[in-house]
C-alpha cells in the first residue's frame, strides 16, 4: 500500500514549449489525416494562429516537460506495475506550436482496492500559457499492481 | 452543425484506426514522451509478467479524439474522460464509437453530452467515457 500522506503533494512547476515538429510527429503515430494538425497553411486556412495541439497532447507535455520531480518515483512506484485507469481533460484555452506550457501537478487521493492488491493515485494538472491564461486541466488515475 | 440538428441517439461516424503494430507504438513513444518500455520492449514487459508488449492507453485515446474532431471542431470540446477497461493488444484495430445520450445548457451555453467508447477488432471493450461538446 503506498504512502496516503502524500495526498495533498504539488510538484512544481514545469514548463515545457509546444514544438511544430514534435505535434507534426504525433500526427504521424496517430495516423491523423486532417491536416490543421500537421500542416501549418491548413491550420492557417482554417484560422488558427500555428499547428494547434491535438486533444489528448497536454497529457503528451506532463511527460515531456522536464523536471527531477517524479511523481510515482517519490511514491516508489515501479513503473513496470502500474497502468492508467482513468484520464479527463477540460479544456479552457487552445494550445498552440510556439507555446510555453507550466504544468503544476498534485496527488489529489490515493486510495486502495481489494484489499491492497490495487493502489490508485489521483493526479490533477493544471496547465498555463505563457501569458498566464490557465488553458486546461488534466486528471490521471494511475493504477499500481502490488503482487 | 447546429445543437437544433442534434438529436438524443444520434451516433458519430465511427473512426476505424489503422492496426496497431510494434512499428506504431515505437512511432507513439517518441510522439508522445511516453517512454515506458514496457510498450515497446517485450523483455521487459516479459520481466514484469505480462506475456507481450501492449499499446498505449493515450493512443487509444488518441483515436477517441480523432472521432470527436472529425465530428466537431476541436475548440468545442469542454471536457472529456474515459476509463480504460482493458489493455489494447498489439496489432489490434481500434473503432471508436460515439452516441448523443444528453443534451443540456450550462452558463447559457448549449451543449451535448455524448457517450463515447474504443473496442478491438476482436471485440474487446477497451475504453468508455464521455464527453461535452458545447455547440452553436
Amino acid at each position: 500500500m503506498l504512502d496516503k500522506s502524500f495526498i495533498g503533494f504539488e510538484t512544481g512547476a514545469r514548463s515545457v514549449g509546444v514544438e511544430a515538429g514534435q505535434l507534426k510527429f504525433f500526427a504521424k503515430a496517430t495516423n491523423e489525416t486532417n491536416p490543421i494538425y500537421f500542416d501549418e497553411e491548413a491550420a492557417r486556412a482554417a484560422g488558427h494562429p500555428a499547428l494547434p495541439a491535438p486533444p489528448t497532447f497536454l497529457f503528451c507535455l506532463g511527460t515531456m516537460a522536464p523536471g527531477d520531480e517524479n511523481v510515482l518515483g517519490k511514491l516508489g512506484v515501479n513503473i513496470g506495475r502500474v497502468l492508467h485507469g482513468e484520464q479527463q481533460f477540460t479544456y479552457l484555452k487552445p494550445i498552440y506550436a510556439g507555446d510555453t506550457i507550466t504544468l503544476k501537478t498534485r496527488i489529489s487521493d490515493i486510495y486502495d482496492k481489494r484489499g491492497g492488491a490495487l493502489d490508485f493515485i489521483v493526479q490533477d494538472t493544471d496547465a498555463t500559457n505563457q501569458d498566464g491564461e490557465k488553458v486546461g486541466i488534466s486528471r490521471t488515475v494511475i493504477v499500481v499492481r502490488n503482487g | 452543425m447546429t445543437y437544433d440538428d442534434v438529436k438524443v441517439g444520434d451516433e458519430l461516424a465511427t473512426h476505424v484506426s489503422a492496426p496497431i503494430s510494434r512499428h506504431v507504438l515505437a512511432l507513439y513513444c517518441g510522439a508522445s514522451g511516453d517512454h515506458n518500455p514496457m510498450h515497446v520492449d517485450i523483455d521487459f514487459a516479459r520481466k514484469f509478467g505480462m506475456p507481450d508488449v501492449f499499446a498505449h492507453s493515450m493512443l487509444s485515446m488518441a483515436f477517441l479524439a480523432q472521432l470527436l474532431t472529425q465530428w466537431v471542431p476541436q475548440d468545442r470540446i469542454r471536457h472529456w474522460g474515459v476509463r480504460f477497461v482493458a489493455i489494447t493488444p498489439v496489432g489490434a484495430q481500434v473503432a471508436c464509437t460515439g452516441r448523443v445520450v444528453e443534451k443540456f445548457e450550462v452558463e447559457g451555453e448549449k451543449c451535448v453530452r455524448l457517450d463515447i467508447n474504443a473496442r478491438t477488432d476482436a471485440g474487446l471493450h477497451t475504453l468508455a467515457g464521455d464527453a461535452v461538446i458545447a455547440l452553436p
